[in-house]
């Protein structure tokens, strides 16, 4: 056996089971005792909801299981039950994240504290069942709070603190915790899982938050003047921005109660960087992580800052571990085409640095579209390519194009 | 009155008191009134169940008609809410009801 862990680990481990990212999320939702989960079957996410299928069909979970014929009736029937003041749960991933599009948009203008998983998956046409982010971001401006993972720990531990933050009064808005479709979805890790009493003591419910109960009826999704549906959408902008704050707090105490380290952004070798390698879910940033490794065996002071919280988008947190930097570059596993830089989160993290007044050099890069393989060398060969940026201080003014055939 | 903002506003767009849609006075979108011939109507019922609003009151109030006819209820308009759509007149058996131009007829 393993010599003893911090105390507290100790002492709110139940087990440590091999498990697929997938089967983590299914996991946590049984720890937090969810009321309904409605969920339509999608690669790659179907082996989530089958796990929970089965916590429902042998009592293990006492929860309302529908199937349904759709994601959008999915994303539809846990919006009615959250109204009605369930605690809910689904899951999807690209074309039925595609599909539940629209109802993604009434969930945060209902403000209902929906909490779904994804792991990410690239989208059709050509059809295409393999992961990358093309889906997640497609979904980020529909107001959700949005969770990148990179492990399955972190998947279980990032549902746990979902529904935290979900149903803070402060934020009463969906979260969204998505990891990388296959290479998490499907890739088995050793998960320490808590005691179901920790869990629940961290994740107590919100019976303040309006819903509909015929002893107090209220109306929920009314129609709204264009006199007053800027104001309300504007209530949920702000939650949003504000609920930063409160993601904050939620991972202090998370990391309190269960003896983690989690913040909004990890940041892994930054603090001497010259080269820094920005980028998101678990493949690119472990592959980044390794590259900084090796660059540094080299002789480059590489780093790799990964972003946990993408919605809203930890600005100061990002701009603070990388503003010693020479030189950046933003690995992208989704496309924004037709934009001037094609990499979506690139104007992130360029509007980010904007907002704080640093000038810096950005690049743009995109790898990993529909799981093409990102090998360490090439962020390795990225970081050598910083270097010689730097140098010269010319650097490519439009997105590059990684592992593709050219 | 006091300027109400975005922070002043139910979360969510939500309406939390229930019951206040008559506080909505939907008879400013009418362009026609529909005006009812107490003497003509025959009291069935019909503008009543087809007003979507609804609009039709039905009062306990004893009517005798020209002809020595007389009804113990009233059939009226509740014209705060009638938004004018004229289905009333469109279902009346008895064509009782009159659609008439609320300004300029």
């Amino acid at each position: 056996m393993e010599a003893k862990v911090l105390g507290i680990r100790e002492e709110v481990v139940k087990e440590r089971l091999g498990l697929t990212s997938n089967y983590a999320a299914a996991y946590a939702v049984k720890a937090i005792d969810v009321d309904v989960i409605a969920a339509y079957p999608i690669t790659p996410q179907t082996t989530i909801i089958e796990k929970l299928a089965e916590f429902v069909a042998n009592g293990e979970l006492d929860a309302e299981y529908i199937p349904v014929e759709s994601e959008h009736s999915a994303l539809s029937a846990v919006v009615g039950a959250s109204a009605a003041g369930a605690r809910v749960f689904t899951a999807t991933a690209s074309q039925g994240l595609e599909f539940m599009h629209e109802v993604l948009h009434i969930t945060s203008g209902l403000r209902l504290p929906v909490v779904m998983a994804v792991p990410g998956r690239a989208l059709s046409a050509p059809i295409s069942i393999h992961g990358d982010y093309q889906d997640i971001m497609n979904a980020r401006d529909a107001g959700w709070v949005m969770i990148i993972a990179s492990s399955a720990q972190e998947v279980y531990d990032s549902i746990i603190m979902a529904y935290r933050i979900a149903e803070d009064q402060r934020v009463l808005l969906p979260v969204m915790v998505s990891y990388d479709g296959f290479l998490m979805s499907h890739t088995t890790e050793p998960v320490e899982l808590y005691h179901e009493e920790y869990v629940r003591k961290f994740t107590p419910r919100n019976l303040g938050r309006y819903r509909l109960d015929p002893r107090k009826p209220i109306t929920m999704g009314v129609i709204a003047s264009p006199d007053w549906y800027y104001e309300i959408k504007y209530q949920a902008v702000h939650a949003l921005r504000e609920s930063k704050q409160v993601i904050k707090e939620v991972h202090e105490e998370f990391n309190k109660a269960f003896s983690t380290n989690y913040d909004l952004v990890e940041k892994y070798m930054v603090d001497d960087a010259d080269y820094v390698l920005i980028t998101y879910g678990g493949a690119s940033s472990g592959n980044a992580k390794e590259a900084a490794r090796r660059a540094r065996e080299r002789g480059l002071r590489a780093g790799v800052v990964r972003i946990r919280l993408f919605r809203p988008f930890p600005a100061d947190e990002l701009v603070n571990a990388v503003k010693d930097a020479k030189i950046v570059a933003v690995i992208d596993r989704a496309l924004t085409p037709g934009d001037v830089y094609e990499g979506p989160v690139f104007s992130d993290v360029v509007s980010a640095l904007y907002s704080k007044d640093i000038e810096k050099p950005v690049m743009s890069v995109v790898h990993g579209i529909s799981q093409r393989t990102m090998l360490a060398d090439d962020f390795y060969n990225l970081y050598k390519m910083l270097d010689e940026y730097a140098k010269t201080g010319e650097y490519p003014r439009s997105t590059v194009f990684l592992g593709l055939r050219s | 009155m006091m300027r109400l903002t975005w922070k002043d506003l139910p979360i969510g767009g939500f309406v939390i008191e229930p019951g206040n849609a008559r506080n909505n006075l939907t008879g400013t979108w009418r362009t026609e009134r529909p005006v009812i011939d107490q003497d003509a109507c025959t009291r069935c019922r019909i503008c009543w169940m087809y007003c979507p609003e609804p609009a039709i009151l039905e009062l306990n109030k004893p009517y005798t008609t020209r002809s020595g006819k007389k009804y113990d209820v009233t059939y009226e308009v509740d014209y705060d809410h009638c938004k004018g759509c004229g289905i009333c007149a469109h279902e009346c058996p008895v064509k009782a009801i009159k659609m008439v131009p609320e300004v300029g007829g």
